[in-house]
């Protein structure tokens, strides 16, 4: 993999708006970089012509004096086929919307168009959001930067993928339950979920509605940081967006004191199962931590065992429900005439083997009679995970632990043990639930072994709604102590 | 868990799809697996949770906001014609 | 006057258990959950955007218009308004409904606990119980033909409220003057304006039978489809009809749901593939629960309008009108308006009430415009018909000149004077002239007159004739009437 890497969002931006490079030049570099690493199918469109006319119009403003207003000038960015941009395909990886073009753009890329960010493309993921290795792309899979021949994560595996290759400085992914950790632990890159309304949801294709929320992936904190900084903030077209302001999430991080911030160690996320460099990975990280004059605190979330199960039952429940629109019937894909069963019934065919599944076991969750064992029960227990947080965040400031309890997997690994699949959101499942923020960051690979090479390993923070400020500033400290990629 | 077939025909019928007998079974299998993982939930006392507070449902004022380009989605449909979106007859 | 038992029920063996689901529109301006208008008539797919029609990524909002005609419709039925209601998702799979679910309440409803008194044709008053009102979006409409389904969604996303009713309607006429009252009532809120016809109020029925005085319901069928309100006692009579004759038999009613056809006036059951539905309702996740708190509801509560009945009320003891009157001018809100700005100006409220319940709605009626009476060029103004009423009460014009005035100041827009004088319709009142005439006419038939003053009262009618047939019929009848019984009565032989 070419060590060349875009400049960081927001130095780039800073070049732009000084007229020291162009926007024009920034998108050329990302678009001749998303050929060169087509082998790793991070794109499922590139939006050539569109991008290159968006760049030529920032430049023209710079040179008319409006660069203060764009914080993101000239910068390319990649973006989850799942978020609507206009004018374009939003796929969602799924058959049924190949034919589909957005009317509408998403809030989110409304707001990065404003800033003078450019979206260069539009990234590959598992069918509408599902999965946890982009496998269940009905356009084939993404690779892992690092190693090809696994995966990248998933389900934003494309948006991580790409800034991972150094395509893109940014990309905007989402998460309903760890799909933009995941992926940037998997690939070494920076990934984050933000609080539950913290991003409007408009125009992000629904998966698990009370759990969705647009994420962001950079090759650096600050420059994940700054992203979610512009897409931010509450938005009329979203009912259940946060009336709370966004606030500076991205300057003066390097400035922030860590002595005295109390950081928490669920003791329930170091047991079986962790692989242990990724072990060694967050122990490190707590002693740099420490010796900063953090305090290190023994915690407990007593519920987290039960999330997956949770997770299964409520996020794919709302899965089941906002699958129903896609019938053939306004938009997207259509097949078969006879009659209108019929078409029902072939157009849903197009669903991969995952979704079936989803759709299957979503229904069933609220179907009579079940509806109280398996939903009101996942609701009820999620309400006690989001107690556990409570309970610990009365006491700590963030959280630190592992993002996965394994580094990236093969291709094809877990195609066939679909609970084996889920067992990898083991880490990154709660936060969603609990609707709390969170982020990966990278820290340093696993050892080179006989069975396997040098993976990225992801470590984890979370606190409490809205602190996103805190973590930013915790993992900008814990950023400059990483272990570098050849560590 | 055990999920019988008929069960698993029974939901694919509400949420229209179709499976072939070879995925009735599959489905059969993994639905039962993934059920028997979750069952783990019954053992656990979540008592009746008190409604978490949440935050006011935001309104819209009463206004015509009428959308630009409606054509657009007439285009976008697989079948409109005349005016109207268009669908195989409905058997009743 | 009894209520008729149900036909064919064998002498009231069997006694019918009615409810009614009944869906309104609101009447907003856009739609319950995106901006789009709900204007009606306008060309297919013409008022819709991504949100109704269910687009990937597509977002609702709740429309504040839609949550306070709700929560005015809610508070004048007397239900007990949740401070926290949840709107839920309730699925299933049709071409109209475009999210494959549609956005409404379930377990926890907007509403719960009214009643509405409806007054029976014999004069007494029953109060029927409602059960729940509850906001929900209304689907697009799907026109079946042989060769397919064509869907419009301009409809789909208009807000509307469900009111279920509690099963206490005990005939087709009760059930009838229960929708007539709702609608008044709703009507009266400018809520909706219950138009049948144009789908604005939509009408479900359960009923079913069980023997007179057992405790126990027997099974309930829905008929659905019913969409005017005279087929709504149609439809009832058919279903009790029927199932009185199953039970009859000896056999069952099965529950299923029946499709009313006006065209053959009968209902037939809806054949499904699916034995049942099952909705698999939960919580919409979209979707904050509303908030009502007590100081908004009790904003809209000061500002509810007078209630029909009340109004009904309140014109029998100010106006002193007899209780028909009052039911008939409280009919409508616009008409009970225009009666008391008319009674305003003109000082005898039942003569007012006469000539509006007479010819100021019949001519409204011809003229297909009910009773707003808004005809081109200028609407008749309540204060025009007091200034008639007045010119009549005067002596100016006789009786039925004013019937002929009136028509033709509802047809050219003229006032009363001007009409009155074009077609010189004063009618002479001047007792000196009168009295030469009245005099011609006695001298003209001693007979009659003696046979008048001999005992045969009835001939007054004569003599007035023919006052009336020697004036070009301009004379003030009363007058003449009074005149001639004082000269008949006066003269000697």
């Amino acid at each position: 993999m070419s060590s060349r890497r875009p400049r960081p969002a927001a130095a780039l931006a800073s070049a732009v708006r000084a007229g020291e490079t162009t926007a024009a030049s920034a998108v050329d570099a990302a678009l001749e970089r998303a050929r060169e690493i087509e082998h790793l199918h991070a794109f499922l469109s590139l939006r050539e012509a569109a991008a290159r006319e968006e760049a030529a119009e920032i430049d023209r403003r710079i040179a008319a004096g409006a660069g203060a207003s764009l914080p993101l000038a000239g910068v390319p960015v990649a973006v989850k086929d799942n978020i609507a941009v206009a004018g374009g395909p939003t796929t969602c990886g799924s058959r049924l919307l190949e034919p589909y073009v957005s009317p509408f753009d998403a809030t989110a890329i409304a707001r990065l168009r404003e800033a003078g960010a450019i979206v260069i493309g539009k990234t590959n993921l598992d069918e509408f959001a599902m999965g946890s290795s982009t496998e269940n792309s009905a356009f084939g899979t993404s690779r892992n930067p690092h190693d090809p021949t696994r995966v990248p994560g998933g389900s934003s595996g494309g948006s991580v993928a790409a800034v991972a290759a150094g395509c893109v400085p940014v990309a905007l992914g989402s998460e309903t339950g760890g799909s933009v950790r995941q992926p940037a632990a998997f690939c070494g890159a920076v990934g984050v979920k933000p609080t539950y309304g913290r991003v409007s949801r408009y125009g992000l294709v629904a998966f698990g509605s009370s759990l969705d929320q647009i994420g962001t992936v950079g090759a650096t904190v600050e420059d994940a940081a700054l992203l979610l900084s512009v897409v931010g903030g509450s938005d009329p077209h979203d009912a259940t967006s946060a009336p709370v302001p966004v606030g500076d999430l991205a300057s003066g991080l390097d400035e922030a004191a860590i002595a005295g911030t109390r950081i928490g160690w669920p003791a329930e996320y170091f047991g079986e199962g962790l692989d242990p460099a990724i072990l060694a990975a967050c122990e490190s990280a707590r002693e740099a931590l420490a010796n900063a004059g953090a305090e290190i605190v023994e915690v407990s979330l007593p519920h987290s065992p039960y999330g997956i199960a949770v997770y299964y039952t409520v996020a794919i429940a709302e899965a089941s429900s906002n699958l129903a629109r896609y019938d053939g019937v306004r938009y997207g894909l259509r097949v078969g005439d006879g009659d209108l069963s019929s078409m029902y019934l072939k157009t849903r065919a197009a669903f991969g083997a995952e979704l079936k599944r989803r759709i299957m076991l979503g229904t069933y969750v609220l179907s009579a009679g079940y509806y109280e064992a398996f939903y009101g029960k996942g609701t009820a227990v999620r309400a006690r995970i989001r107690g556990d947080f409570d309970h610990a965040f009365a006491d700590v400031d963030a959280l630190l632990c592992p993002t996965t309890p394994t580094p990236a997997f093969p291709i094809g690994e877990k195609a066939d043990d679909p609970l084996a699949m889920y067992l990898n959101d083991i880490y990154t499942v709660s936060a969603n639930l609990a609707g709390i923020p969170a982020l990966s960051l990278p820290w340093g690979r696993t050892p080179a072994r006989a069975d396997r090479p040098a993976l990225p390993i992801g470590i984890q923070l979370m606190g409490p709604d809205f602190s996103e400020r805190r973590l930013f500033e915790l993992a900008r400290f814990l950023e400059r102590q990483a272990p570098g990629p050849d560590a | 868990m055990s999920v019988s077939s008929d069960d698993v025909r029974h939901i694919a019928r509400l949420a229209r799809l179709e499976l072939t007998d070879e995925e009735v079974e599959r489905f059969r299998r993994e639905l039962s697996t993934i059920l028997d993982y979750v069952e783990q939930l019954e053992t656990l006392d979540a008592g009746s949770a008190a409604e978490p507070p949440h935050p006011d449902q935001p309104l819209r004022p009463d206004a015509v906001e009428a959308w630009g380009d409606v054509a657009a989605l007439h285009e976008a449909a697989p079948d409109f014609h005349d005016g109207y979106f268009r669908v195989p007859r409905v058997i009743e | 006057m009894p209520e008729a038992a149900a036909p064919g029920a064998a002498d009231g063996k069997w006694e019918p258990v009615i409810g009614l689901e009944v869906h309104v529109q609101l009447s907003t301006a856009s739609k319950i959950f995106c901006g789009c208008s709900t204007a009606y008539g306008a060309p297919p797919n013409t008022q819709v955007c991504p949100i109704c029609l269910g687009y990937p990524g597509a977002l609702p909002v709740l429309n504040a218009g839609a949550v306070e005609l709700a929560a005015r419709a809610a508070l004048a039925l007397g239900c007990e308004i949740h401070p926290r209601s949840i709107f839920a998702r309730k699925h299933y799979f049709y071409p109209d409904l475009p999210k494959g679910y549609q956005i409404s309440q379930y377990d926890r409803p907007l509403a719960t606990g009214g009643k509405l008194a409806i007054r029976l044709d014999d004069g007494s008053a029953k109060t029927i119980r409602i059960t729940r009102v509850h906001l929900e979006e209304d689907a697009g409409k799907s026109t079946h033909a042989v060769e397919g389904t064509r869907v419009d969604f301009n409809r789909c996303g208009t807000p509307l409220i469900e009111i279920v009713s509690e099963p206490d309607l005990a005939s087709p006429r009760e059930a009838f003057l229960y929708l007539s009252a709702l609608k008044r009532a709703l009507e009266y809120l400018e809520v909706s304006d219950c138009n049948m016809e144009e789908g604005s109020l939509r009408c479900d029925a359960n009923v079913s039978l069980r023997s007179r005085g057992a405790a126990r319901l027997g099974t309930k069928t829905e008929v659905k489809n019913v969409n005017s309100f005279r087929y709504v006692e149609a439809a009832l009579a058919f279903e009790i009809e029927r199932q009185a004759g199953i039970l009859e038999r000896g056999e069952a009613v099965v529950h299923e749901t029946l499709l009313w056809d006006s065209a053959r006036g009968e209902a037939r059951p809806m054949r499904s593939k699916e034995l049942s539905h099952d909705y698999r309702y939960f919580p919409e996740p979209d979707l904050e629960p509303l908030a009502l708190e007590p100081g908004r509801l009790s904003a809209i509560r000061d500002a509810l309008p007078e209630s029909p009945g009340a109004r009904a009320d309140r014109f029998v003891a100010q106006y002193g009108l007899p209780a028909y009157d009052a039911a008939v001018l409280t009919a409508t809100r616009p008409l009970a308006d225009w009666f008391e700005a008319a009674a305003a100006a003109f000082a005898d409220a039942k003569e007012v009430s006469n000539w509006v319940m007479g010819e100021v709605l019949r001519l409204a009626n011809e003229r297909g415009e009910a009773v707003t009476l808004a005809p081109a060029p200028r609407p008749l103004a309540p204060a025009a018909l007091a200034g008639l009423l007045a010119l009549k009460a005067a002596g100016t014009i006789s009786g039925s000149a004013a019937k002929e005035v009136l028509a033709a100041m509802v047809e050219t827009g003229k006032d009363a004077a001007e009409i009155i004088r074009e077609r010189g319709l004063e009618q002479v009142s001047d007792s000196a002239a009168l009295s030469a005439e009245i005099d011609a006419v006695i001298a003209a038939h001693p007979d009659e007159v003696a046979a008048f003053r001999g005992g045969k009262q009835g001939l007054i009618g004569f003599f007035v004739g023919q006052v009336m047939k020697r004036t070009g019929g301009q004379a003030n009848p009363q007058l003449v009437n009074q005149l001639l019984r004082e000269k008949l009565a006066g003269q000697e032989g």
